[in-house]
């Protein structure tokens, strides 16, 4: 004779039945296989059922796939020979719920940095958030960005910041020789820059539908 | 160790070839083995600037494609001993060069030479492409105005992001040759400013070759300006960039407008 020994979930039902069904429901809905390959005993200690209550019981237990090993804290009296035999001497032990792990999603990345120059016939787009770049960017040259556009040298290409709606994107430049500059599709060509003429740190923002340009500092 | 210089600038028109001849022949009387090849298919001129048009057999495509073996279509200076061309096919175009054939004729070279200096056609097709394409160094050569800048400015893009070096990680360390520079239109403000182009391309520079006649007489004669008369502005200056590719330190000499008393007395242009 060997003896080998099974944790098994216990299922306490209370009344009224009906509730406690649907409350196994809501857990199936959650994760649908959390009982398949696993034994369960069902301890009616808890509750006063006649016979037939016990195999209407465990016929709706069975049309959600859950099939029971055994039944405890009830009066042998009470089962019959076709449903599962009753057990006693069941011992309490904790459970380590295997939770599906939650997928640490990184948080999307908001910004794009460009360590350098810009080229002249390079074009970056990044509809996600904001464009740094260290360095200037050429003629040539355009950033589209979703948010605003940050550049720590001359902006002498084409900037359009904004590009998906958002009025509040603004453009910031150490030097403006831009050929075209845009907040969320509105625009301003070098002609209409030019008559500005900024040789200082200067930002570009949108105000109604009128692009402004003014001096930072 | 080998090195694969490309001599490139977008432009058509600024140099390339008069300084791939210049810088070739001063580094091969340096004592470096220097070979120059014109990957310019279909408008070869390089044999032209070197004088040895009249000695082609066999060319690149021909190399390339297992007509020829590299030996017979590498033609020797007749001037200064350390100098070879690889000429271009004259009667094909750029499409007759293959990557992979490119890839293998570069390998070729590398084990024979010191310097593999490639002069790169005009434009950003696949001539000047494959120019650049096995580069460890180059060359950008520009003129002080503003088409020629923006034109080199689009080339440094490209030597950052579709060499064979550039893909690896790696860098192409890239010098900027200025030339035809006019000391006088630039004082006049006819011209961008040497600290102009450096603030527009953030490139090391490399020298400043002054606008000269002595370049035309050089071509005319088929002799690079180097060889032709080493003691000319443009020689000196082509000779300072040869020294400072090796890695010596030679000082920058702007070439300047400012005119001594005596110039200004007799109205004479400073070179």
């Amino acid at each position: 004779m060997r003896g080998r020994s099974y944790v098994a979930f216990v299922f306490c039902p209370a009344v009224p039945i009906l509730d406690w069904l649907e409350e196994i429901d809501a857990t199936l809905a959650r994760s649908p296989g959390f009982f398949v390959g696993k034994p369960v005993v069902l301890d009616l200690s808890a509750v006063d059922l006649s016979q037939a209550a016990i195999a209407h019981l465990i016929e709706n237990l069975e049309q959600r796939n859950i099939r029971i090993l055994g039944i405890e804290g009830v009066d042998a009296a009470r089962l019959t020979s076709n449903m599962p035999p009753l057990l006693t001497g069941g011992r309490a032990c904790v459970l380590a719920v295997n939770e599906p792990k939650k997928v640490e999603s990184k948080p999307k990345t908001t910004s794009l940095l460009l360590d350098g120059q810009v080229r002249s016939g390079q074009s970056v787009v990044f509809p996600d958030g904001d464009v740094t770049v260290v360095g200037s960017v050429a003629s040539g040259a355009e950033i589209v960005a979703g948010g605003s556009i940050h550049v720590y040298g001359t902006l002498r290409g084409r900037a359009m910041a904004g590009v998906n709606g958002n009025s509040a994107a603004r453009i910031y430049c150490q030097k403006i020789e831009a050929e075209l500059l845009a907040i969320d599709g509105y625009f301003k060509t070098a002609e209409e820059i030019d008559a500005i003429s900024c040789d200082r740190p200067a930002q570009v923002w949108l105000e109604g539908d009128i692009v402004q340009i003014t001096p930072l500092n | 160790m080998a090195k694969v210089l490309v001599v490139t600038s977008g432009k058509g028109g600024v140099g390339k070839t008069t300084s791939t001849a210049a810088l070739g022949a001063t580094l091969a009387q340096m004592g470096e083995k220097v070979v120059v090849v014109d990957f310019d298919v279909g408008l070869r001129n390089l044999d032209l600037i070197l004088g040895a048009e009249r000695r082609v057999v066999f060319d690149f495509i021909n190399v390339v494609q297992g007509i020829a073996n590299l030996s017979q279509a590498l033609i020797r200076d007749k001037r200064v001993e350390n100098l070879w061309l690889l000429p271009a096919s004259q009667t094909r175009d750029k499409d007759a060069l293959t990557e992979e054939g490119v890839a293998k004729v570069i390998g070729e070279l590398r084990t024979k030479f010191d310097w593999i200096l490639c002069d790169s056609p005009a434009g950003i097709e696949r001539g000047a492409m494959l120019a650049m394409r096995y580069a460890d160094e180059a060359v950008i050569v520009t003129n002080p105005e503003i088409s020629s800048v923006r034109d080199s400015d689009r080339i440094i893009g490209m030597l950052d992001s579709k060499t064979v070096r550039a893909e690896q990680g790696e860098r192409v360390e890239k010098h900027l040759l200025i030339t035809r520079f006019d000391t006088a239109r630039a004082a006049r403000g006819e011209m961008l400013s040497i600290e102009d182009i450096l603030d527009i391309l953030a490139t090391p520079l490399l020298g400043i070759i002054p606008e000269s006649q002595d370049v035309l007489r050089a071509s005319n004669v088929g002799s690079p300006v180097t060889l032709n008369d080493a003691t000319s502005a443009p020689a000196r200056a082509y000779i300072d960039a040869a020294r400072r590719l090796t890695g010596e330190t030679v000082a920058m000499m702007v070439p300047s407008a400012r005119k001594g008393l005596m110039d200004r007395l007799l109205g004479r242009r400073a070179a």
